[in-house]
């Protein structure tokens, strides 16, 4: 064998990066986006007003900033509100949403089943089958194929 | 409404001659296999041996009687009848990855394909060489075109890509037509200009469909929505996100209501009022069988329940008349202005045929026709 097939570092090349075709996702500002305000819903939750807290923890969602910080926060908020109701409400919360709504918060449930704690996935199956009859299988599908999420 | 099943294989894409008594379709092979009426069965009268790879799009042109098939081997070809017999013309496409699909203009001197090479090559005939020389429309396509419709203008093409958008190019070529008056669209139409381009769904575009008049046009895409975009001095566009799996192929059947259907296996209306712009869901289109519900014996919901943790007695069986992914859906009577009949054809093998005012009053659906 020749001297210069000895080395393997090519192989660590990514040359994905030098496509000059490489599809590229546009650019949309999100430096600006933090998430939803931890204070407001910290309030709502221990005044008992479960279902302000859930719309509170659903706006602003951090989908187009790139600071793995701000989404990691905002995933943990939304798991402390949606671990904070009770089983029987969870219907009713589900339905207190709209379209977007549901399609937000099955994009928290997924993000929530990646990293799974002590006793998260139990409650998030809980919501994640309500949030399913509300919003059906098209509701996955745009978790699935949506570019930019939470 | 009638359902035939063809293969056992999916129908790769399939066309229509023009009184409807002869379909061309794709056996997911690298033929062409066209069958004729006979009453109420096929029978298959050609067999069109010349791709070298799947045939992934087929049109006829119902005035001149020519077939257009592309597919993966990276050509195409127009098929004209000789006496008995059809004859290919090889068309060079210029293209590097598979074509997707191809569409006759309404004036059927051109025709548009689209494919992974990231462009659309819009090919017309050259009298002077005898040959089918074509053109490139590169700029802005950043992935594989899925779905093309022509305008009824014959210069104005809409095509759904993989990059998320569905656009509106001009496909003027001046050695074949005269310059187009103003539409809806737009006024200067250059060949290559982009005269409207998608913005708000995401996910592939699978099919994509003018309107009768040209001034809407509808896509449906893979993220379970479909969407219709009225053209105007700011086009209004207007989506809806289902809750079903999502749709592969969409058509008008009247100038306000769309058919389209996908993977959930049955046909869906859908409804655009202009005046609102906004799309509502019109009814599932599918006529279930009644089956006897059969009643379950305690040891069949123990069963269920050790296999399957639930008790619930739905079978797993498609109850609608496709068994698999509806692939694609044409028009067969009335155009897309006043559809009476339109056809289905699937990844089940089977062709269905839809007879909308049959429809129309076993589901007491309401197709809003102007």
């Amino acid at each position: 064998m020749s001297k210069n097939t000895v080395s393997d570092r090519f192989r660590k090349v990514d040359v994905d990066e030098y496509d000059e075709n490489k599809f590229v996702d546009e650019e949309e500002g999100g430096e600006n986006q933090l998430g939803p305000d931890e204070a407001e819903v910290d309030s709502l939750i221990r005044q008992g007003n479960l279902m302000g807290a859930l719309q509170a923890v659903l706006k602003s969602p951090p989908i187009n900033t790139k600071n793995q910080n701000v989404k990691d926060r905002a995933e943990g908020l939304v798991l402390k509100v949606l671990s904070s109701f009770k089983s029987t409400d969870i219907e009713k919360g589900v339905q207190s949403l709209d379209k977007n709504g549901v399609d937000l918060l099955m994009k928290y449930i997924y993000k929530g089943f990646e990293r799974p704690s002590e006793n998260s996935s139990a409650v998030l199956l809980q919501w994640h089958e309500k949030a399913l009859s509300a919003g059906g299988v098209g509701c996955i599908v745009r978790v699935l194929t949506a570019r930019k999420t939470v | 409404m009638s359902y035939h099943s063809f293969l056992l294989e999916p129908i790769s894409c399939h066309a229509w001659n023009k009184d409807r008594t002869q379909i061309a379709l794709c056996p997911n092979n690298h033929e062409v296999h066209i069958y004729k009426k006979d009453g109420n069965n096929w029978s298959k009268i050609h067999v069109l041996k010349e791709h070298n790879g799947q045939v992934t799009g087929i049109d006829w042109a119902p005035e001149s009687n020519r077939i257009v098939t592309c597919g993966t081997d990276r050509n195409a070809y127009v098929w004209t009848l000789k006496g008995d017999v059809w004859k290919p013309t090889l068309v060079i496409l210029r293209i590097n990855r598979a074509a997707r699909c191809v569409k006759w203009s309404p004036k059927e001197n051109k025709f548009a394909v689209g494919s992974g090479s990231r462009l659309i090559s819009v090919c017309y005939f050259e009298q002077d060489n005898d040959w089918w020389v074509c053109k490139h429309i590169k700029k802005p396509i950043r992935s594989t075109i899925l779905c093309l419709d022509w305008h009824p203008n014959n210069i104005l093409l809409a095509a759904g890509s993989c990059d998320f958008k569905c656009r509106i190019f001009s496909a003027y070529i001046k050695e074949v037509e005269e310059k187009p008056a103003p539409t809806a669209w737009g006024s200067k139409m250059p060949f290559g200009e982009v005269m409207f381009e998608s913005t708000g769904t995401s996910g592939w575009v699978h099919g994509v469909c003018f309107s009768d008049s040209g001034n809407r046009v509808a896509w449906a895409s893979h993220d379970s929505t479909v969407a219709v975009a009225e053209g105007g001095k700011t086009a209004v566009c207007a989506s809806l996100t289902s809750e079903t799996l999502p749709l592969l192929c969409v058509t008008f059947i009247t100038e306000n209501s769309l058919v389209a259907a996908g993977h959930d296996c049955y046909p869906v209306l859908f409804v655009y009022d202009s005046n609102k712009a906004a799309m509502s869901f019109g009814g599932k289109l599918d006529v279930p069988k009644q089956s006897a519900q059969k009643g379950m014996t305690a040891r069949e919901r123990f069963q269920n329940l050790d296999k399957k943790a639930t008790t619930d007695s739905k079978e797993a069986v498609l109850e609608s008349v496709h068994k698999n992914s509806i692939s694609q859906i044409s028009i067969l009577n009335g155009g897309k202005a006043q559809c009476a009949k339109f056809c289905t054809t699937g990844m089940d093998g089977g062709m269905a045929i839809w007879d909308v005012k049959v429809l129309s009053i076993v589901k007491h659906v309401r197709v809003q026709m102007q």
